[in-house]
């Protein structure tokens, strides 16, 4: 075992994943036209209903699709991290992913180059994405683009991480319909990616702090701020920490003597 | 009880039981380099939980196992570097072709493609899938599936290869293919192969056996040693009278 063997394994992981993701055309077809909707007829719906003032990072008064466009990067990657588990039970039901397990290698390096591959795919769609909402007139500062390529590989491996924990409490994939249901309609309403802090406050002080406290509220602010080229501490901080439980929590779930995969049944 | 260092497989007092009801119970047997050893048993027997166990996809507190005098439990790398596995359902990415099925496989053990390359042109060869390698596997049929699926156990060279009922499902003449390979492979390469199968018309008279039953051994050696233990002239005759008639 070295660190060729490790360098060869996750390369193999990411390019198979990078692969299945290019050739299945629908999936990528299908990952993007859920924020181009969002971005064309539901924030443009919703533009006059809703005024924003100033708020950092932007130093000037902004459209809402503007306001809207990291939160719906954030969609794309919360989307994209449950899609992943999602295939990852079904990997599970069908049987691939014990090759992935019996391989010799450490089943925490396994899982996390499963991520970062899940994680690569989604900021291929989210640089797509941005190529779009550049058409439209949504334009940020060219090194925001760059900027953002960090906060992208760090949002996406927290939201894949806790895909990745669901997926090792669920035992079958009819399960998960109604995991996806609990978990990625609160958090992506219960956030600011389709409205600031302060707007929520408005209406429910209760809201608005369980927004503040939601990991996938950090992630976009944190790519809010990393697209103007400025870089949101608390938020980095929040989202690392929350990256960090839900792999541990991810691998103690993947572990045969320790998590659940020991109490799930079989022939 | 002593692990015998030279198995390429050694079991000795497994247990495992699911929310309390046992699956395995006191499971021993060892299993030698060159020889292939058929898990008989009918379904629900713990084949595949036993299967689960030597891959490490379970952990059992109670017994232990070692490929290859290699600790699954402590040395898990280790031991599992020496085990090809084909599963009972197929494992392979439906997606990909045949030949970018084989590099993940070889990629996850760290093979280089320049090593990888001439050794996947050889299994897929001697399976006469060579010429279908740029297929994707979606386009192959059940038989030719499970082929790759062999081949792909072998690439990293194991000296143990672990099959969980692979012929279900195929038509006789692919399935007799597979079975005289398989016990060709033992024969030519030394590999230890550990067979699962409820089908015993799968059994050659120079096999070993063992006989799982509701989660015990009932017997195990070699054919004639079955053959001698149960009193009988057939395995078939003999298998009947060990799991009282409930033979596939």
């Amino acid at each position: 075992m070295n660190l060729v063997h490790y360098w060869r394994a996750m390369s193999g992981i990411i390019g198979r994943e990078l692969w299945r993701f290019i050739t299945q055309r629908e999936r990528f077809i299908s990952a993007l036209v859920r924020p181009l909707i969002w971005l064309f007829v539901f924030a443009a719906g919703f533009r006059a209903a809703l005024g924003l003032a100033i708020t950092p990072p932007y130093e000037t008064y902004i459209l809402y699709e503007v306001y809207i466009t990291p939160g719906l990067i954030g969609m794309i990657q919360l989307f994209n991290g449950m899609q992943s588990s999602l295939s990852m039970v079904y990997d599970r039901e069908m049987g691939s992913m014990r090759i992935l397990m019996v391989c010799p290698l450490p089943r925490w390096f396994l899982l996390l180059s499963k991520l970062l591959a899940g994680t690569f795919v989604s900021i291929l769609q989210v640089y797509v994405f941005l190529a779009i909402a550049w058409f439209y007139d949504i334009h940020a500062p060219w090194q925001g683009y760059l900027w953002v390529m960090p906060t992208l590989i760090l949002s996406g491996l927290m939201l894949g991480a806790l895909g990745l924990l669901l997926s090792s409490f669920i035992k079958q994939l009819e399960n998960f319909a109604g995991v996806m249901n609990f978990v990625i309609f609160p958090m992506f309403f219960m956030s600011t990616a389709l409205y600031p802090l302060w707007k929520m406050k408005e209406s429910s002080a209760l809201l608005a702090k369980l927004a503040e406290y939601n990991p996938f509220s950090q992630a976009v602010e944190l790519i809010r701020f990393a697209l103007y080229g400025q870089f949101d501490q608390q938020a980095f901080f929040y989202t690392l920490s929350a990256f960090i439980v839900f792999m541990a929590a991810a691998i103690v779930g993947y572990n045969p003597s320790k998590g659940m995969m020991s109490k799930k049944g079989g022939g | 009880m002593t692990i015998n260092r030279t198995s390429a497989l050694a079991i000795e007092q497994l247990s495992y039981a699911y929310s309390g009801k046992k699956a395995l119970d006191q499971v021993s047997f060892s299993i030698q380099p060159g020889e292939c050893t058929l898990l008989l048993g009918p379904n629900g027997a713990g084949k595949s939980t036993l299967f689960s166990l030597i891959t490490r996809l379970y952990d059992s507190r109670d017994g232990q196992i070692n490929l290859c005098g290699y600790d699954i439990k402590r040395q898990t790398r280790l031991a599992l570097a020496k085990l090809g596995v084909v599963f009972q359902q197929s494992t392979l990415d439906m997606d990909l072709t045949v030949m970018q099925n084989l590099l993940y496989h070889t990629a996850l053990h760290g093979i280089a493609n320049k090593v990888a390359l001439p050794r996947i042109q050889q299994e897929l060869e001697r399976l006469n899938m060579f010429e279908r390698r740029f297929e994707k596997i979606r386009q192959l049929n059940g038989g030719h599936k499970r082929r790759v699926e062999i081949a792909r156990a072998l690439l990293h060279k194991p000296a143990l290869l672990l099959l969980d009922e692979p012929t279900v499902g195929l038509d006789v003449p692919s399935r007799l293919a597979i079975v005289d390979y398989v016990h060709q492979l033992a024969a030519d390469e030394n590999l230890a192969v550990l067979w699962a199968s409820h089908l015993i018309d799968e059994i050659f008279p120079d096999d070993h056996l063992v006989v799982l039953h509701k989660g015990c051994v009932k017997a195990k050696g070699t054919v004639d040693e079955v053959l001698a233990a149960t009193e009988t002239s057939s395995i078939k005759d003999a298998f009947y009278s060990l799991t009282q008639g409930e033979a596939s």
